[in-house]
Order: C-alpha cells, then structure tokens, then sequence
C-alpha cells in the first residue's frame, strides 16, 4: 500500500513539474499556433509519465487509475491540449491493460511502449456511421501470407501525425456486423495516414486532429481478442469520460483562480472597503465549480470501486452506463459554464487574450467538451436506457 | 418459453440474420442486435412474461443469447413463485 501511494506521489511531483515548467508556458503559443504541445510532450517521455498506468511487470511505473485522473486535472489547469493528448493516450494504455487477456504480443507491445515510451492515438470513430463509436464500417481483411489489412476514413483523429502508433476499431472480419468490433494496435511503420481537411478550430487546437484516411497491415495477434463490446463499457467510454472531466475540471479550475487572483488585485487596491463587486460574482462561481468538483470527484471514486470487483460486474450494467454518460453530460456543460462565469468577474482584462487574467482560451477549450461524443447523441443513448433501467 | 423469446427477437432485436437460423447459444449482438434493440428487447420480455428485469441483471451477457434470456426469465420467475 506504501508503495504505492509513494509511486503514486513521485508521478504526481513529476507531473506538477511539467504542468509548471513545459505545458503551462507554451500554452498561449500552442493555442495560437494550433501546434503540438512538443515540449510537455517530451517532458512525459523524460518523466516515463507515458508508461506511467503500465503494470510494473511490464516495464511501466504502475500507478494507480486516481492518479492518472489527478494527472490530467494538474495538466488541464495549465494547458488543456497537452492534458488531452495525455489522457486520451492513457486511455488507450488502460484498454490495453485491461483487457490484453494474456497475449504474448501485447504484452510485449507494452514493455516495448515503456522502453521507448511510444504515444498512442485512437481512431474510433468513422465517416458513416452516425458518430456511434459502437459502430465500424472498416474491417480487418485476411491478405497474403497472414498478414491482415484494413483501411478507414476518420473523422478526425487527435495527435496523429506525431503519435508512434495507433489504436483503431474495426470490425472483426469483412462480413462482421457493425457493432462486431475489435481494436487493433498498429505502429507507424505498418500503417499510411493521409491526412484531409485542415485543423483551425476553436479551442482545443494543439490536439492537431484533423480527419485522415488510416491504411495498415499487420498479422492478427495485434488485435485485442476480447471484443470491443466488453472493453467499450468496463474501460474505454468511463476511463475517456472520467480522465476528460478531470481535465475539463482542471482547466476551469485555472479559469476561477484567475478571476480570484483578479478580484483579490482589485480588493487590494482599495484597502479596507467593502469586497469588490466582483467578489460577489466569483462566490457564485465558486459554487457552480464546486458542483463540477463533486461530480467529477464522486464519478472517480465509483469508477475505482467498481473495477476492484471481480468480473467488473457493475461496469457492464445499464445503472453504469448511464452514470458515466451523465458525467460527461454534466461534466461538459458546467466546465465552461464555470469559464464564463470567471469572464463575467473579470471583464475585459479576462476577454482579452494577453493579460495574467485572460480566460478566453479556457473558455474555448472547454467548448469542445460537449462535442467529444456529442452530447445529443448521449442523450439519445440515454433515453432508451431510461425506458428499462429501475434505479438511476 | 423458447419460442416465445425468438417471437419477441423477431419482432425486436432487428437481426440482420433469421432468428430461427440462430441456435439457442448464437451470440445475438454478433448477429447484429445493437444496444438500442435490445432496450426493445427487454421491455417486450417484460411484457411478455410479467417480470422487471432488476438493475443487477441489466446487462450485456444477461441478453448475448436466446439460451441467456430463458435462464434470466426463468430465474425472475422463479424467484416471484418462491
């Protein structure tokens, strides 16, 4: 238990210093440039903060799920794209380590990943199918000699270009169902990723995720034998949504220290008198903060128990389902209702983009939480779950 | 019992493969059932036999087969008699 606490709080102090030292003073210009976070990035890999959820057996520092969602909280409050580009890397570790099922390859894929501390995008979604991730259109494809082959059109695909390899949904075989999915790992150098379309987007813009077409070959022991039906609902859809809301929380979190950092200013010039009328706004901002911390905070911790169960039983039902959709729900819409609010204390010196106020670019970030697996599309899931479920 | 639940699978699960070429242990989400059918799924098996399913028993492998679903209502209808 020491041990890993201790384990634990070396990662988080090597974390804290990236998120001071690399990710926090390229913000601005990563924003503005719409570019990689290349120096936090780095800094992971010198920190083997990429192998920091891959079990010690296999070369990684085998810290615990809280503290990754720490992880990304500490990154979001400096800057929201490296925080993304981390957890939605860690998401993927965590489906592999959770469901690698004993395969010789994956793990050696993992110890490889520790050694070179190799990043890993996604490509889980597609042209076509709607935006349901539980839905492929692309399909592993037997060719000569074993080797396997698919080709899919991505929508976008986050970090693509300067990610070493890539996890990608499929379906099972050419005449799978849609929803028939497996995931397949492939490197670099197995795969052509022809990027299309342009990446100048709102907020968000140093995940460089433009859409591109994803050709590989690979022989078939790189894909996951557990379907992508049982790794979706125990790992992928409440790790993303959970290590997302820690960054979102994390990012709004910076937005309310600058209007209180900004309200204490104003308070300090006049000395003694009544607390500013901003003070007033920044407690009501304070408390829709708060509410955002305690969902988040509570989601964790459920998330946490449920997968020390055995079978992780209860992450497979419809009461989990619906608990971790709500998270992002909610988690996404309050996040840059925090932000605003933090605008609405500090005016203009917020609004605009150059002083130590400025909370434009967190209000922007947080605009695309509603986005990543749209809301609507949540809700519709939800609604059909609601007609069954008993106790929500 | 059987037949009824390929009834309702018929009516509900929209399989892109006939229900009745399915043996009792064809897993139904491979033959096509998505999560939003199989909702429709389980509110017509309420219907039809006169059981709630429980949250506990709210899941994917409760629903993956026709031989899954007849252990499930069984049990809830045992547990009713008992």
């Amino acid at each position: 238990m020491s041990i890993s606490v201790d384990r634990d709080q070396a990662f988080l102090a090597g974390i804290h210093r990236i998120a001071e030292e690399f990710a926090g003073p390229n913000a601005a210009d990563v924003d503005k440039n719409a570019r990689f976070p290349h120096e936090a990035v780095e800094a992971m890999r010198e920190e083997r903060a990429l192998s920091a959820f891959v079990p010690t057996e296999f070369g990684g520092a085998g810290v615990s799920f809280e503290a990754i969602a720490e992880a990304c909280f500490e990154l979001g409050r400096r800057c929201g794209a490296s925080a993304m580009v981390f957890a939605m890397h860690q998401i993927q570790v965590a489906s592999i380590v959770r469901h690698l099922d004993g395969s010789p390859w994956f793990e050696d894929y993992l110890r490889r990943l520790s050694d070179e501390q190799r990043l890993i995008a996604s490509a889980t979604s597609e042209v076509g199918t709607g935006g349901d991730m539980g839905k492929s259109i692309a399909a592993v494809t037997p060719g000569a000699d074993g080797v396997h082959n698919f080709e899919k059109q991505c929508p976008t695909v986050s970090y693509g270009q300067h990610a070493d390899d890539l996890l990608t949904t499929v379906r099972r075989a050419p005449d799978a169902e849609p929803g028939d999915q497996v995931l397949v790992l492939t490197r670099r150098d197995q795969m052509e990723m022809e990027p299309n379309g342009t990446w100048d987007p709102l907020g968000m813009r140093g995940t460089c995720s433009p859409g591109c077409t994803v050709r590989a070959t690979f022989p078939l022991e790189q894909a996951l034998t557990i379907p992508f039906s049982t790794i979706a609902p125990e790992t992928m859809v409440p790790v993303s949504h959970i290590t997302w809301s820690h960054l979102w929380l994390g990012i709004a979190t910076d937005a309310f220290d600058r209007a209180r950092a900004f309200v204490k200013a104003a308070a300090k010039r006049n000395p003694g008198g009544e607390p500013p009328p901003a003070a007033h706004r920044l407690s009501h901002v304070m408390s829709e903060l708060s509410l955002l911390r305690a969902e988040v905070s509570s989601a964790l911790r459920e998330f946490v128990d449920a997968s020390e169960e055995p079978g992780r039983e209860s992450l497979t039902t419809m009461r989990s389902a619906l608990r971790f959709n709500n998270l992002k729900i909610a988690a996404s819409e309050q996040a840059p209702r925090v932000c605003q609010g933090a605008m609405g204390v500090t005016g203009i010196v917020g609004f605009k983009n150059d002083t130590p106020f400025s909370v434009g670019r967190h209000l922007r970030d947080t605009m695309s939480a509603c986005l990543m697996i749209a809301n609507e599309r949540i809700h519709q899931t939800n609604a059909g779950l609601l007609l069954i479920a008993k106790e929500v | 019992m059987t037949d009824e639940i390929r009834r309702i699978l018929r009516e509900n699960a929209r399989l892109s493969t006939d229900v009745d070429a399915l043996s009792n242990d064809a897993d139904l989400y491979q033959a096509g059932m998505t999560s939003h059918a199989s909702v429709n799924v389980m509110l017509a098996l309420e219907d039809a036999f006169d059981v709630e399913f429980p949250d506990s028993m709210l899941k994917r492998s409760v629903f993956e087969s026709i031989a899954a679903i007849e252990a499930a209502v069984s049990e809830l209808q045992g547990s009713v008699a008992a």
